[in-house]
C-alpha cells in the first residue's frame, strides 16, 4: 500500500552525444510512511530526483509507479491529480511574496477548484478554515504579505502549503538550506511530525549529513547521478561518507 | 609575465583599432544616408529660412486681443477674456468626450493587452505556437498609427467618438501587450514552479505566480498609456472621430483665428494637469511596489 517505485530512471540534459547526465539508472522503493533522507554533494543529481518524482522535470528513460500506478505516463487531470498528492517544498520556499500568508497556503488547493473560482481568488470557507489550522504555529502573521516573514516562517508557509494538498509525499528539497541552525530545527522538527503523525512519506534532500543521520532512519547516497549507499544511517562507513562529499583528507 | 602582458596590449590595442574601423565606418555611412534621405525630401534651407517668418504670422494671427483694462468684462465687449471665450461651454463639454475617449480606450486597451500578454510573453506563453501568433498580432495592432484606424472607422460607423475609442483602443492593445509581455518576462518564475507541483494548470500559474508580481509595473505603464491616449484623443478628432480635436480642426479650416488659441490653451492645460497627477500617482505605485 502506498509504495513508490522508480525503475532504472535516467535524465540527461542536453544534446545526445555531449549532454550531461544528471541521474544515472536509479532503481528504488520507498514504503508508504518512510522518511528517507537524500545525500550527496551539490551537482549529484538529488534535486533531479525529486523533481522527477513530482514530474516538474520529465525522465529522459526510465519509470516511477505509485500503488502500481505509471506516473511516467500521466497527462492532464490525472498529472495535477499526482502533483496534488505528491507535495514539494523547496530551498528558496517558492512563495508568492506579494501576496499574504493566508492567500499562499490556500494556493496548495488550486488543482482541486475550477479555474474561474482561481481566478477570483474565491476559496471555500472549509479550506479557509483548514489553511488557518495548517498554521497553527503563525496565526497572528496570516494577513502579512509572506515577504515581511523570516526565512523559518516562510519555509513553514510553505508547509502548511504542502499540508493543503493532502498529500501521500512530501518532496522536500533542501528544505533547510537557507535558514539558520534554529530555524532549521525547527522546520526539520515540523517534517518530521508531519511524517510521525500523518503516516505521510517523506523524501528529504539534505545536504548535511549530521542532519540526515539525526531525522532519518533510511538514507541514500547519491554521486554522479548513481546510488552509492542505501541503508539505516549506522552502516554509512566514514569511507563512503567523505567519497559522498568529497571531503579532502590529506 | 611580461610575455602575457605584451601580447594582451597587442590584442587590446588591435581589437581596439578594429572597433574604431567600424565606427568611422558607420559614421561615414549614417552621414551619406542623411545626404541621401535630404535630398530626396527636398530639404532646402532657402525654403525654411523664408517659411519661419510665415509661423510667427500665423501665431500672431490666432493670439487673442485682449485689453488689459477690460479682461475681466464681459463676453459681450472685445479684448476681454469672456469675449476671447465665448464658446467656454461648449469647448468643456468636448473636452470631457476626448478625456473620456482616452480613459474608455485605456481601460478596454489595457483589459485586451493583459489577456493577450500572457501568450505573448516568451517564459511564459503555453506554447510556441500561440506565441507566434499573438506577438504578430499585438504588433499588427500597433504598427498601424491610430488615425488610420480612425479614418477607417469614421468610414464605417460615422463622424462621432465612437470611432475615436476604437482606434486608440485597438492600439493601446498593441503598446500595451507589447510591454506587459516585456514586464512578464522579467518575471520570477519560482512561485509558478511551486503552484504547478501542487497540480495547479497555467491559469492559476498565471493569476497567482505571475500576476501579483507585475502589476505595479503594469499599472504604472498603463497610467503612462493614459497619458499618451489624452494626446493621442486631441489629434484623433481631426478626421472626424470626436472630441475636442474635431472642433479645432473645425475652428483651424474656418479660420476663427482667436478660437485656435482658445483651445489649444485648454488642450495644453489638460495635458499638464493630467500628466503631473498621473505621473504622481506612477510614482506612489512603484514605490509601494518596493516598500
Amino acid at each position: 500500500m502506498g509504495s513508490l517505485q522508480l525503475n532504472s530512471l535516467i535524465k540527461q540534459f542536453g544534446k545526445n552525444t555531449d549532454g550531461r547526465i544528471a541521474v544515472n539508472d536509479i532503481s528504488l522503493e520507498v514504503t508508504q510512511g518512510e522518511m528517507v533522507g537524500i545525500i550527496g554533494k551539490s551537482g549529484a543529481g538529488k534535486s533531479t530526483l525529486l523533481r522527477m518524482i513530482n514530474r516538474l522535470v520529465e525522465p529522459t528513460s526510465g519509470s516511477i509507479s505509485f500503488d502500481g500506478t505509471d506516473i511516467t505516463s500521466l497527462k492532464g487531470k490525472a498529472l495535477k491529480k499526482w502533483r496534488s498528492e505528491c507535495a514539494m517544498i523547496f530551498q528558496q520556499f517558492h512563495l508568492i511574496d506579494r501576496l499574504d500568508v493566508l492567500t499562499n497556503v490556500l494556493t496548495g488547493t488550486l488543482g482541486r477548484r475550477y479555474n474561474i473560482l482561481n481566478l477570483l481568488k474565491i476559496f471555500p470557507k472549509e479550506e479557509k478554515i483548514n489553511a488557518l489550522k495548517a498554521l497553527h504555529n503563525l496565526l497572528g502573521k496570516t494577513l502579512q504579505r509572506v515577504e515581511t516573514l523570516s526565512g523559518g516562517e516562510q519555509q513553514r508557509v510553505a508547509i502548511a502549503r504542502a499540508l493543503m494538498q493532502k498529500p501521500k509525499i512530501l518532496l522536500a528539497d533542501e528544505p533547510i538550506s537557507s535558514l539558520d541552525p534554529k530555524n532549521s530545527k525547527i522546520v526539520m522538527d515540523d517534517i518530521k511530525k508531519i511524517n510521525n503523525e500523518e503516516g505521510i512519506t517523506v523524501i528529504c534532500n539534505l545536504h548535511s549529513l549530521e542532519v540526515a543521520k539525526q531525522y532519518s532512519k533510511r538514507l541514500i547516497g547519491l554521486s554522479e547521478g548513481k546510488i552509492v549507499f542505501d541503508g539505516p544511517p549506522e552502516n554509512l562507513t566514514q569511507e563512503l561518507s567523505q567519497e559522498l562529499y568529497d571531503l579532502e583528507n590529506e | 609575465m611580461n610575455n602575457i602582458l605584451e601580447n594582451y596590449s597587442k590584442n587590446y590595442s588591435e581589437q581596439i583599432k578594429k572597433r574604431r574601423f567600424w565606427n568611422i565606418f558607420i559614421v561615414l555611412g549614417l552621414f551619406v544616408a542623411i545626404l541621401i534621405s535630404s535630398s530626396i525630401i527636398d530639404l532646402n534651407m532657402t525654403r525654411i529660412a523664408s517659411g519661419i517668418p510665415r509661423l510667427g504670422n500665423y501665431i500672431a494671427k490666432i493670439l487673442p486681443n485682449l485689453d488689459t483694462n477690460l479682461l475681466f468684462a464681459n463676453s459681450q465687449i472685445e479684448g476681454s477674456v469672456p469675449y476671447w471665450y465665448f464658446n467656454f461651454k461648449k469647448y468643456i463639454v468636448l473636452l470631457y468626450e476626448t478625456f473620456n475617449m482616452a480613459v474608455l480606450s485605456t481601460l478596454f486597451g489595457f483589459v485586451f493587452a493583459l489577456l493577450l500578454s500572457f501568450f505573448s510573453a516568451r517564459n511564459i506563453t503555453p506554447n510556441v505556437l500561440s506565441f507566434f501568433f499573438v506577438k504578430r498580432f499585438l504588433e499588427f495592432l500597433r504598427g498601424v498609427p491610430e488615425i488610420i484606424f480612425a479614418i477607417l472607422f469614421v468610414w464605417a460607423l460615422g463622424v462621432g467618438p465612437l470611432a475615436g475609442i476604437i482606434a486608440m483602443t485597438i492600439h493601446t492593445t498593441g503598446a500595451l501587450g507589447k510591454l506587459f509581455s516585456e514586464v512578464h518576462e522579467n518575471a520570477e518564475l519560482k512561485s509558478c514552479e511551486a503552484i504547478r507541483s501542487a497540480g495547479g494548470g497555467w491559469v492559476p500559474e498565471m493569476r497567482y505566480g505571475v500576476l501579483p508580481q507585475v502589476l505595479p509595473n503594469i499599472i504604472s505603464y498603463a497610467l503612462l498609456r493614459f497619458e499618451i491616449n489624452i494626446r493621442a484623443s486631441t489629434v484623433i478628432g481631426f478626421v472626424g472621430a470626436g472630441g475636442i480635436g474635431q472642433e479645432l480642426y473645425l475652428v483651424i479650416n474656418f479660420n476663427y483665428y482667436e478660437e485656435v488659441s482658445a483651445i489649444i490653451l485648454l488642450i495644453i492645460l489638460t495635458v499638464i494637469t493630467i500628466d503631473i497627477t498621473s505621473g504622481a500617482l506612477r510614482q506612489r505605485i512603484i514605490k509601494g511596489a518596493h516598500d
